[in-house]
């Protein structure tokens, strides 16, 4: 636009600030995440020699323990699973404006739900039957937990942050009870195995993951994750949804329900969330227990912000939070392994602060062009 | 009678968490800082005070540390936040994650352990949730909870700075105008909201004379359920506060008879939070400019 010759229709309005060139949008997309990696490099580092630990050694540690090795890889991968469904929920959330918070408890649900099915479908039920059916049950229990906030912001415009905030303790709550009735094993927090739908193991296709929890669930939520990137891009359901997240008011101008697309988005992101509960209760230990899903909803929202909202992205962020979790018990005869935990914290705080950072420094650079 | 003496004191032990983190998550929502940051900010306090009562041997100076624990999260949370313009959410819940993070990785490193504190010295004497009147003597940070509500109050509706912290959270554009600096008033109401709440984590763990993993245990967000409840009025959600306790009381009393599923017990303040934002009982409406720039 800058090289073209001034237009008389261009040159009677006052000069306007340059629009966002490619170049720009990439760096508004890749600068943060980087920015928040070396924030928690170095924070990492004053941890590590707070312990009079070298910080290079402890790192390489690391990396060994997770990629170095079929296991640890194996466990990156099984950690990722859940970290991607979690962090789709919180990105289609954003794309539509919305912020859910409640993912922990959409996680969990979903978790129930399938082992639910899982128990009541006769033990002999074909794998390709069952997995559906309590693949379909979590999607369900999660979109509608997710549901309730978005009809609550639609309806009565109760802000999402707080609803997901307080639901997430409802569901947990409700949850609670649920397994309290009759559903637990005497002495444990699980319910029994489930008859049908359990998925295989990747070491059963590949010895070297021997051990490992990774498991077939992979390919459902790489799946997903396609689905979700097609919605979001090349469907109308998807651009009215993205469209409501940059401009509510022009949206409903040109005719999109707002209240229904933000209804739609909830809906959609709390059972992207509840499909993550197959990870753990179909393809690890095959029943549902209480508390698998602490702190995958809170870093959801940390993988979708390092991942940008992009479905991809969001898998790879999975994959480094994934690393990051599986690493910390592998530098443990080193630094407690408690440090991961804080630079989680670290690196979404460095985040959150550079994302608006960079948009200015941007910004301030395209009015010093001209 | 003595039962009556029992259910009020074990309200006021239990709520006292409550009212100094909705004491100061009410100030830096009013300024226009969202808070829900309390649950870092109580465990951080909880943390830094129970540390500053192990190497001093005096709660009085691990109450002290656990403040300053809280201004410490306190100013990382506006920094990031009023100079950095960071999401308020976003900034929150890492603040949430950095507590719990930064304590456990402490506790590994001071105490060689990943659950709990060795015992400190402490408030209470710790022996009967019935003694109201001993406790009130041995625990000055309980009179201290039930007097900062309305000291809250009164710094907000009758003072200067509270003035310009309403200004600052309706209207800051006006506020500037007026020659008020929007970035001072709101760096010192999270840092005040962080010192409070922090001072209702140090209760907790001065209370049980030792530190655990995660003490905090979702406090914060009651106390953000009793501000949004409250109506972001200090002592409409000192009430909510006391209310959300004498539940969570009557539960606990009560579960020997099986009468109500106590998960559903657990649930009142969220779901009458809920209640309150849909309003069905009265709308309620935060300040104009909480969440904005």
């Amino acid at each position: 636009m800058s090289d073209a010759t001034p237009t008389t229709e261009e040159l009677a309005t006052p000069a306007p600030i340059p629009s966002r060139t490619m170049r720009d949008g990439i760096v508004e997309g890749v600068l943060p995440p980087l920015v928040a990696l070396l924030v928690s490099l170095v924070v990492g580092d004053l941890l590590i020699l707070a312990v009079g630990q070298s910080p290079g050694a402890v790192y390489r540690l690391m990396l060994e323990g997770t990629w170095g090795n079929a296991y640890g890889f194996g466990q990156v991968l099984y950690k990722a699973t859940t970290l991607t469904c979690t962090g789709l929920a919180v990105a289609v959330g954003l794309r539509a404006g919305l912020f859910n918070i409640g993912a922990e408890g959409q996680l969990a649900a979903g978790g129930l739900a399938a082992a639910l099915v899982g128990l009541t479908l006769p033990s002999g039920t074909p794998a390709l039957i069952a997995v559906p059916l309590c693949a379909l049950a979590a999607l369900a229990a999660g979109g509608a937990v997710g549901f309730v906030p978005g009809v609550l912001r639609a309806k009565w415009g109760a802000h999402e942050v707080i609803t997901t905030i307080m639901l997430n303790f409802i569901v947990l709550a409700f949850l609670s009870w649920t397994m309290s009735t009759r559903l637990r094993v005497p002495e444990t927090l699980h319910t029994r195995a489930v008859r049908a739908g359990a998925l295989p193991r990747l070491d059963s296709w590949l010895a070297s993951f021997h051990g490992s929890a990774a498991n077939a669930s992979i390919v459902i939520v790489l799946l997903a994750t396609m689905l979700i990137d097609w919605y979001l891009f090349r469907t109308r359901g998807g651009f009215d949804l993205r469209a409501v997240g940059l401009q509510p008011d022009a949206a409903e101008n040109a005719g999109i329900s707002v209240g229904r697309t933000w209804i739609r988005a909830l809906t959609i992101s709390g059972a992207l969330a509840g499909l993550g509960g197959i990870n753990f209760v179909l393809g690890y230990e095959h029943y549902y227990e209480e508390g698998f899903a602490t702190g995958a909803g809170f870093l959801g929202i940390a993988v979708a912000l390092v991942g940008r909202s992009n479905p991809f992205g969001v898998v790879l962020a999975a994959l480094f939070f994934a690393t990051l979790s599986q690493g910390g018990l592998a530098i443990n005869a080193l630094v407690p392994k408690q440090m991961v935990d804080a630079l989680q914290g670290v690196v979404i705080l460095a985040m959150a602060a550079s994302v608006p950072e960079v948009r200015r420094l941007l910004a301030s650079s395209r009015k010093g062009v001209r | 009678m003595s039962w009556v003496i029992a259910f009020l004191a074990q309200t006021l032990r239990i709520a006292v968490p409550y009212l100094f983190a909705a004491a100061g998550g009410v100030l830096a929502e009013r300024a226009g800082i969202i808070s829900l940051t309390l649950e870092g900010f109580m465990l951080g306090g909880a943390f830094t005070a129970m540390l500053g009562s192990y190497y001093s041997g005096s709660p009085w100076i691990g109450a002290l540390c656990g403040i300053a624990g809280g201004l410490a999260l306190g100013m990382l949370h506006a920094v990031a936040t009023i100079r950095f313009k960071a999401d308020q959410v976003v900034s929150g819940i890492a603040i949430n994650l950095l507590a719990v993070g930064l304590t456990r990785y402490f506790l590994k490193l001071v105490f060689d352990s990943s659950s709990n504190s060795p015992r400190v010295p402490g408030f209470s004497a710790g022996t009967s949730s019935s003694a109201l009147v001993t406790g009130l003597l041995h625990n000055p940070l309980i009179p201290l909870g039930l007097l900062i509500v309305p000291a809250v109050a009164w710094l907000l509706y009758r003072t200067p700075f509270g003035l310009r912290v309403r200004a600052v959270g309706e209207h800051p554009d006006a506020a500037v105008t007026l020659g008020v600096s929007v970035t001072r008033v709101r760096y010192a109401a999270v840092a005040l909201s962080g010192a409070l709440a922090a001072l209702g984590g140090a209760y907790l763990s001065l209370d049980q004379h030792q530190f655990t993993d995660g003490m905090s245990a979702g406090r914060g967000f009651i106390a953000l359920a009793a501000i949004i409840f409250g109506r972001w009025d200090p002592m409409r959600a000192g009430l909510a506060c006391l209310f959300f306790a004498a539940a969570e009381t009557l539960q606990i009393q009560l579960q020997g008879m099986q009468a109500i599923p106590s998960q559903f017990v657990q649930m009142i303040p969220y779901v009458l939070t809920i209640i309150a934002l849909v309003g069905l009982v009265a709308r309620a409406v935060p300040p104009a400019a909480l969440g904005r720039e």
